[in-house]
């Protein structure tokens, strides 16, 4: 089943490699982190600690799909993490990369 | 402040603003006044400045102010004065900044922004430039920042225009005067490839004394924050106008008092205040010189305990508005003779006009400290007392103070 967040006409697919943006510094937090991006200068808050986890773990993964559930992300939070990480996606912190 | 929250749906520990509102271990950003000398004589200076202080922190201070935020992942701070470009290792503080992964937005009033400079910023995607500008013509912007200071302003926002540099900041005060004039100031940013940035006038440095004729009257407020909630993220308001939340929604950002929480100031001299609105001692929280640098002050200074605890709220906890604007602006309050546990003086329900009118006017405070030049003090009535100096020989750094001082000039 594909889950995904419409934004602009595009949907973030979890089944696709993603990164960290190499602009962005992430400064853990209780409630999350916050996340700048030197670039833009945009700041963003992370606010759940599960989505850092898999934002960190992006890139080490061959799928965000994998990330989430190498974080232990169940089936019942899966959307709302989809539409958190396509924010990041537009605002630019995180990125498609090319699968290994 | 640009904020924007990923909208996970199950924070796990509690809202986010809860979280906040108890305080981080590092300020999220910081206003940090490098100098109170400015070549201007603003009437609504927030840090009535106009003379140099010669207690001003160094140069080797200052880099280990930003080693300190690099440490603790502050990751960008608003330089401001006086105007900061007078330093003359203000440059030099830049670079130092931003190739310590601490990006710096500074505001200046446009005077030293040549064409030269300008290429220089647009050069650098970790520093950005917020000119201040408070009316839409000269007429009503050099009735309060000086004559000649539009064209000044205008001539910086044209040479950053011209360097390629997109996205710069043209920060206006809202004042009863230029609330008419907003989209006249949207047009001069659109002309410029600029942001607008509108902010709340607050009655501190030297606008204690001009607040009362300055500040929007009730019907412009509401037309203020009409106008701001129909523009959203597309101007910006330096989460401000968060007393205007109780009109209705609350404007795009965190919508709380983050002073000392979540922002803080440092003056030229070192001392941290909890907002760059409160110079005052009550608002004081140490010295980075004396009491152990930036982050111990942060961290274990009596004052911003309290103000992490939470507030009672006083009256207005019963108001209907309250989860909304959060009983206002602490420092708005205190300049104004208002007692912190009720309404902000611009309250949106016309509260904070009663308590005004009902106010001991005899003990309103005044600002702890007068940079001012001789003539705008004498402009804007009575001499204020400096604040005595604090020394504090103690601290490791007081001994070379001196030496650096004569290299910075």
């Amino acid at each position: 089943m594909a889950v995904g967040a419409s934004a602009g006409g595009e949907v973030f697919d979890l089944d696709r490699a993603w990164t960290l943006s190499s602009s962005v510094a992430l400064r853990p937090e209780r409630f999350g982190a916050l996340a700048y991006d030197f670039h833009t200068r945009r700041l963003s808050m992370l606010k759940d600690p599960g989505l850092v986890e898999v934002v960190c773990s992006l890139s080490n993964h061959a799928s965000a799909r994998e990330a989430c559930m190498a974080a232990g992300v169940d089936d019942g939070r899966i959307v709302s993490f989809v539409r958190a990480l396509d924010a990041l996606r537009r605002s630019g912190v995180i990125h498609e990369r090319a699968a290994a | 402040m640009t904020v924007s929250v990923a909208p996970t749906a199950r924070p796990v520990r509690g809202r986010l603003v809860d979280h906040l509102e108890a305080g981080l271990d590092a300020p999220i950003c910081l206003t940090w006044e490098l100098t109170y000398a400015c070549n201007l004589a603003c009437t609504h200076c927030l840090s009535s400045s106009g003379r140099r202080d010669p207690r001003e922190l160094t140069t080797a201070e200052c880099e280990t102010v930003i080693d300190d935020l690099q440490r603790h992942q502050v990751f960008y701070i608003n330089i401001g004065g006086g105007e900061p470009t007078v330093r003359p290792d203000f440059w030099h503080l830049l670079d130092y900044a931003t190739s310590h992964d601490v990006g710096v937005k500074f505001s200046t009033n446009g005077s030293r922004i040549t064409a030269v400079v300008a290429a220089r910023l647009a050069a650098s995607d970790y520093v950005d430039v917020q000119i201040s500008l408070d009316g839409a013509d000269a007429a009503v912007n050099d009735a309060i920042r000086g004559t000649g200071s539009y064209d000044t302003a205008l001539t910086a926002m044209r040479h950053l225009s011209d360097a390629g540099f997109r996205g710069f900041k043209v920060s206006v005060v809202a004042t009863r005067h230029n609330v008419g004039q907003l989209d006249a100031f949207k047009t001069i940013a659109d002309r410029f490839g600029a942001q607008l940035r509108i902010t709340r006038l607050r009655p501190a440095g030297r606008a204690v004394d001009v607040w009362d004729e300055l500040h929007p009257l009730p019907g412009q407020q509401r037309q203020l924050y009409d106008w701001l909630r129909a523009r959203g993220d597309e101007v910006l308001t330096g989460d401000s106008f968060f007393h205007l939340a109780g009109f209705g929604a609350g404007l795009p950002g965190l919508n709380l008092c983050g002073a000392g929480r979540v922002v803080c100031l440092i003056d030229p001299v070192g001392d941290i205040y909890a907002c760059p609105f409160a110079i005052h001692d009550r608002f004081r929280a140490g010295n980075l010189r004396c009491d152990g640098g930036f982050i111990k002050v942060w961290r274990e200074s009596e004052l911003f305990r309290q103000l992490r605890a939470p507030q009672s709220g006083g009256a207005c906890t019963t108001c209907s508005e309250f989860d909304m604007c959060r009983g206002g602006c602490p420092a708005a309050k205190f300049f104004t003779g208002l007692p912190f546990e009720g309404p902000d003086p611009e309250c949106v329900r016309g509260l904070g006009e009663q308590a005004l009118a009902a106010r001991d006017t005899v003990n309103i405070p005044r600002p702890s400290q007068d940079h001012s030049h001789a003539r705008s003090v004498a402009a804007t009535g009575p001499t204020v007392a400096r604040r005595s100096s604090r020394p504090c020989d103690a601290h490791p750094l007081a001994a070379t103070e001196t030496a650096a001082n004569a290299v910075q000039g």
